[in-house]
């Protein structure tokens, strides 16, 4: 009798500390989870909170499977709003064919986002549907909703454990996209534990198989406190396409205001 | 003698200072690009031409559009200059030089001055584009309206709470654009570009003037406008000339009111514009009206299929024996347009319009993808039927074609 609770116990604490060095999560209840993954996400949000206003240059490279590669070049500039979604503004430089056109964006953490086209060739602004978050950002592997501002109130939260990734010991986090038209059903998300970056996403598509991958690379800080990635590589492991994502001339809180995103800055944008 | 001496000393002063205005621009510039494209097209016609002296079945041309951008104070003052040349195999007015653009652009933090020649697009539909109407067709480009003359003015926009107003002054007026005689889609009698005459005894240097108020609210975008000056659209009479018949222009004065909304909603734009011009000829109304539709990631894949539907109104109703008419005037069109949204952007579009008062319709085929980094490649295909000889469609109805296009971006 004695020597069985013994044993039930020494069980118990090897399957503990099993769960522990892997996944904890599954010590907690499903209420618990959804609090800590919350928690998580809030606060890598709440980490990168007030810059005020970014701007910076961003290289795409687009690759097939056949290794033929593709060049964009974006120039964007963003305007951080702590009580709706992000404005911006995406200028385009490269392919040549469409340079001049511009994107501007007024972004909202429910509902549809308020986008407008500018189509240089015919000094036309147009007011597009915002609909378009699952399909593909000018032939990349991202789609619309990959670029936009990452907003707590997009997604629900499922703590998944801890696991080491780019040798940085990070929590996993899975979010369920709130929007019905996300072309995800879930991702998971990996945060770094010491500075709350996002290190790598899995994305999982409609039927729930893992689409693409998204690892972040060479974190720099700004203004000593935000980190930004240099690059990204996005790996679409269903088409065997990639992308990846370069950026330079990062800068914050340069002074921009609500004025710098209308009509009128996005006819002349460059 | 004296005279002639103090005109070159005034000429002399005017260019040093505006090679020093340009020196000065060129050392204070923080952004000096050049880019542009440059282009070759051929058209095929299906069939022989309907007028004598028209050209048989190919049409070759080639285009340039170089820009420079020339901007300082942080992008706060710019210099744009953009000139446009097309020389055409047969058509003497289809090769042509135009400025589109030429301007000089001041931004402050809530008004903008903008000064020069410039290209001003209003309005939301696509297959007619009945309430833009700053600057003049340049007809001999293509049939569908959308290649403009550049426009001399004077712009200032202010940006409010409560929309953004424009002012505008425009000094001279440009003409219309018509094609030669061995040029294809075009009447049976030639337009004279040399028999024009004006409502105004300014002529074509009255300075018409425009105010325009547009505004995003919610799902809604509207723009309202009132326009005063020369009507860009020529009344067209023919003349005996000797032995021949040519159409004159005429170009009145007018007053346009124009409104358009649209209201973005989901996946759908729902599209409306409306003007009403008075002139001392005649006074109507006209609208255009229908939606666009997006279907995103169609057959599950990448692309995106778009569906649009538009109807067209005019109170001069059909053109006949005794008047002229509307082009558009009880008109329905459909499109599609396929966007595959892959690496090379190709893309499908196809239209289709229709007269409903008679039997006249219209169909488009565009599909463009691009080649590389910088070259586009396009296929245009047009064919144009109608049975009522005062439908201006029945000018083409012989004129089908096909039209490559081959751009190269720098």
């Amino acid at each position: 009798m004695k020597n069985k609770t013994l044993l039930k116990s020494f069980l118990t604490i090897i399957t503990y500390t099993y769960l522990t060095a892997s996944v904890n999560a599954e010590s907690l209840t499903k209420l618990e989870a959804e609090k800590r993954g919350l928690e998580i996400s809030k606060k890598a949000k709440q980490q990168d909170t007030g810059w005020k206003d970014s701007s910076s240059d961003m290289l795409m490279f687009l690759r097939n499977k056949q290794g033929q590669e593709s060049l964009r070049e974006i120039k964007t500039k963003t305007l951080e709003l702590l009580n709706d979604g992000d404005k911006s503004l995406t200028i385009f430089n490269q392919p040549r064919d469409v340079k001049g056109t511009s994107f501007l964006s007024f972004s909202h953490p429910v509902g549809n986002d308020d986008q407008w086209l500018y189509l240089p060739s015919l000094k036309r602004v147009k007011r597009i549907s915002s609909r378009n978050k699952s399909g593909p950002f000018m032939g990349s592997e991202f789609s619309f909703e990959d670029l936009s501002s990452f907003e707590i109130e997009k997604y629900q939260y499922n703590y998944l454990g801890d696991e080491a990734v780019n040798g940085l010991d990070s929590f996993m986090v899975e979010q369920f996209p709130v929007d019905e038209n996300s072309g995800y059903t879930r991702r998971i998300v990996w945060i770094d534990k010491s500075e709350y970056r996002v290190q790598k996403i899995d994305f999982y598509d409609r039927k729930n198989s893992l689409l693409k991958t998204l690892s972040y690379e060479n974190y720099q800080q700004y203004l000593n406190r935000y980190w930004r990635a240099d690059s990204a590589m996005m790996i679409n492991h269903q088409s065997g396409k990639s992308t990846e994502l370069q950026w330079s001339n990062y800068e914050f809180s340069t002074g921009l205001t609500d004025g710098d995103f209308n009509r009128n800055t996005l006819k002349r944008a460059r | 003698m004296k005279r002639i001496t103090e005109i070159k000393r005034f000429v002399l002063l005017i260019t040093v200072s505006f090679m020093g205005l340009m020196q000065s621009t060129f050392l204070l510039a923080d952004e000096i690009e050049l880019s542009g494209k440059v282009g070759i097209e051929q058209r095929y016609f299906i069939n022989e031409g309907q007028y004598i002296d028209q050209l048989e079945n190919t049409q070759a041309s080639i285009f340039i559009e170089p820009e420079l951008y020339v901007g300082w104070n942080n992008g706060s003052d710019s210099l744009i200059f953009k000139p446009f040349y097309r020389k055409d195999e047969w058509d003497d007015e289809r090769s042509h030089f135009d400025i589109r653009e030429f301007s000089y652009t001041h931004a402050a933090s809530d008004w903008e001055l903008r000064a020069g020649i410039r290209k001003e697009f209003w309005g939301v539909t696509e297959f007619q584009h009945l309430v833009d109407v700053i600057n003049q067709t340049d007809n001999v480009e293509d049939i569908d309206g959308e290649d403009k003359l550049g426009q001399l003015m004077l712009n200032l926009s202010f940006v409010r709470e409560w929309g953004i107003v424009d002012l505008y002054i425009l000094p001279g007026f440009r003409e219309r654009t018509f094609v030669g005689e061995s040029s294809r889609l075009r009447g049976g009698l030639l337009v004279d570009n040399e028999n024009v005459s004006y409502q105004s005894s300014a002529e074509d240097k009255h300075v018409d003037l425009a105010f325009r108020w547009s505004h995003s609210v919610g799902d809604f975008d509207i723009g309202s406008y009132w326009f005063h000056g020369t009507n860009r659209d020529p009344i067209l009479t023919p003349v005996l000339q000797g032995e021949l018949v040519t159409l004159k222009q005429y170009y009145n004065q007018m007053d346009q009111f124009g409104l358009d909304v649209q209201a973005t909603i989901d996946d759908w734009l729902w599209k409306f514009e409306t003007i009403y011009r008075k002139t001392d000829d005649d006074d109507y109304l006209a609208a255009q009206a229908g939606f666009e539709y997006t279907y995103v990631g169609v057959f599950n894949s990448n692309a995106d299929l778009g569906w649009l539907l538009e109807y067209g109104w005019d109170s001069r109703g059909e053109g006949s024996e005794k008047s002229l008419g509307a082009p558009v005037q009880n008109d329905l069109y459909l499109g599609s347009r396929l966007a595959f949204n892959d690496m090379q952007s190709t893309e499908l579009l196809m239209g289709i319009g229709a007269d409903l008062s008679h039997n006249s319709y219209s169909m488009i085929v565009e599909a463009n993808r691009r080649f590389g980094e910088s070259v586009k490649a396009s296929l245009d295909i047009r064919l144009m039927q109608s049975n009522n000889q005062y439908d201006p469609l029945f000018n083409v109805k012989d004129d089908d074609h096909l039209q490559f296009t081959v751009e190269w971006y720098y």
